[in-house]
């Protein structure tokens, strides 16, 4: 045993709603300091598996060990501190609308559960805020002040990454980074993402369904389908794997073995 | 849902009805009570309760005291058309001093920020829910409860029985006025009639009222709002259901406290 223990390891984990299974078998190792990317069409359970991950949701069966410890046997302050080493980018950014942007991005230093460190006064915070917001490449003097619905949507992007990467996670989760943004924009955003994590030195998975975006920002990929993981491999084979629906899936046809279920 | 005999349909839907509300029941049980218990939990979010306690103290001062200078004024028109014809004006301080204390101060000022207050709370919590920012707060190492409920239920039970205590004020002015303007009454003759007639106890318990009130607001606003799911319409409906919710468990409460406190 020569490999070292991965940071995330996820064994059989399987998780349904009702009769429709979301999660199927579900194992995946994560190693410290790089870039898992989780690939697969809507609905395939991306989503499930990163809540899953996060601890918002509960699997059915299964387990996810984060540094050697199972998540779900852990006591409700253990998680809180695992909660404080993970920082998450939202799809939708979901900032607060109801805080200034300096807020929203010392969040966590201002009102977060914080073991072993005091909680930051408001001056301190805002200088830290002021400096993460300068690290993803905004005006941070001019828009500390603003309110969320004041920025545009890549710029709600980057202070959602700010407000992720402000306590310094160990691992750091993104959902659909670069959705909803155009082709440039995304580029930049992946970019920031490499960037700050290389900064930071963290563990990162990602879910995504922009080719572009996968193999930029990842390391390992994983290709999900119906609850399964059909495919894992490192970034620069994904384009060229000879998975069937791999291939499809990346290079976009519209003949495959994937049939897109209409129905619900 | 299994094929059954008609019949037998019924006495299914029955039962799921009275399990869902036993479920429900729990459900908001549990909730009430992690609201409440995180009192005693540091960090207590002081800017949060600051601002609820603005919001629904000094905010609704306007429409309530609008509210109980009114209806203090139109018990003392109305106990007089009624009671002319049997010569007993005198007992028209009487009425309106006891009518506003014990019940129409508490349950009208209640009715009123229930609607002001209570649906503010579910649309914002709402809203936040469906933005997914309820999750983030989660994966920002921020109990929910903590920092969204228990700031707003202490805020709302601390600032009803305040409110109460002007509506109590004015409504007796709004009787003074029509009784001494319109009925000419001799102001001396009514203020020591009022004077006679209320107790400290009425006042009180008119108080008590209103701040179990207060609780109830609150949490059918956080409540309602904590569980909406699906967009606009979910926020919408949520708002609905938490003013409708207040007002009947507001009413339905009234009438329990006023049974232990005054029938004997």
């Amino acid at each position: 045993m020569n490999q070292p223990y991965p940071k995330i390891r996820i064994r059989n984990l399987s998780k349904s709603f009702g009769s429709n299974y979301v999660l199927r078998n579900i194992n995946m190792d994560v190693m410290k300091g790089t870039s898992f990317v989780i690939i697969g069409g809507s609905g395939s359970g991306k989503s499930v598996l990163l809540r899953c991950i996060l601890g918002l949701m509960a699997p059915d069966s299964g387990t996810i060990e984060i540094d050697g410890k199972n998540i779900f046997e852990l006591s409700y302050s253990e998680q809180a501190e695992k909660l404080q080493e993970m920082g998450m980018l939202f799809q939708n950014s979901a900032l607060f609308d109801s805080l200034p942007i300096w807020e929203n991005v010392a969040f966590s230093l201002l009102n977060g559960h914080r073991k072993n460190q005091p909680r930051a006064n408001r001056a301190q915070a805002r200088k830290r805020a002021n400096r993460v917001l300068k690290l993803v490449g905004l005006d941070a003097n001019n828009i500390e002040d603003l309110y969320p619905n004041e920025l545009s949507g890549g710029m709600q992007k980057r202070v959602g990454l700010a407000r992720a990467i402000a306590s310094k996670p160990e691992i750091i989760f993104f959902d659909e980074p670069t959705t909803g943004l155009d082709p440039i924009m995304g580029a930049i955003i992946d970019n920031l993402i490499v960037d700050c994590v290389k900064k930071l030195g963290s563990t990162t998975i990602a879910i995504t369904h922009d080719m572009a975006s996968a193999q930029r920002i990842g390391d390992q990929v994983a290709m999900l389908y119906k609850g399964e993981l059909i495919w894992q491999g490192e970034a620069d084979k994904l384009m060229y794997s000879d998975n069937p629906y791999v291939h499809q899936f990346t290079h976009g046809l519209y003949e495959g073995p994937i049939k897109m279920e209409i129905k619900v | 849902m299994y094929q059954m005999k008609r019949p037998w349909i019924w006495v299914a839907m029955l039962g799921r009805m009275v399990l869902n509300g036993i479920k429900e029941t729990g459900t908001l049980a549990l909730f009430a009570i992690r609201g409440f218990i995180n009192i005693f939990y540091p960090p207590f979010y002081w800017r949060i309760f600051w601002g609820s306690l603005l919001d629904i103290g000094y905010l609704s001062l306007p429409v309530v005291a609008l509210t109980a200078l009114f209806s203090g004024g139109v018990i003392a028109l109305q106990s007089y058309t009624g009671m002319s014809q049997y010569h007993v004006n005198s007992a028209i301080a009487n009425i309106v001093v006891l009518a506003v204390t014990r019940e129409l101060g508490p349950v009208l000022a209640g009715l009123m920020v229930a609607g002001r207050v209570g649906a503010a709370m579910a649309a914002e919590i709402g809203t936040m829910q469906v933005t997914n920012q309820i999750d983030a707060l989660k994966t920002l190492s921020t109990n929910p409860i903590k920092y969204l409920v228990t700031p707003r239920l202490l805020a709302a039970t601390f600032a009803l029985p305040f409110l109460v205590l002007i509506a109590d004020i004015l409504g007796v002015l709004g009787g003074f006025t029509v009784s001494v303007i319109k009925l000419e009454f001799s102001p001396e003759g009514y203020i020591a009639a009022t004077l006679n007639a209320v107790k400290p106890i009425d006042i009180t318990i008119g108080l008590v009222k209103a701040a179990v009130f207060g609780f109830l607001i609150a949490l059918m606003g956080c409540y309602h709002g904590y569980r909406s799911r699906g967009g606009a319409q979910g926020v919408g409906a949520a708002t609905t259901s938490a003013v409708v919710a207040a007002s009947i468990l507001l009413l339905v409460f009234d009438y329990l406290l006023t049974d232990i406190f005054f029938a004997k």
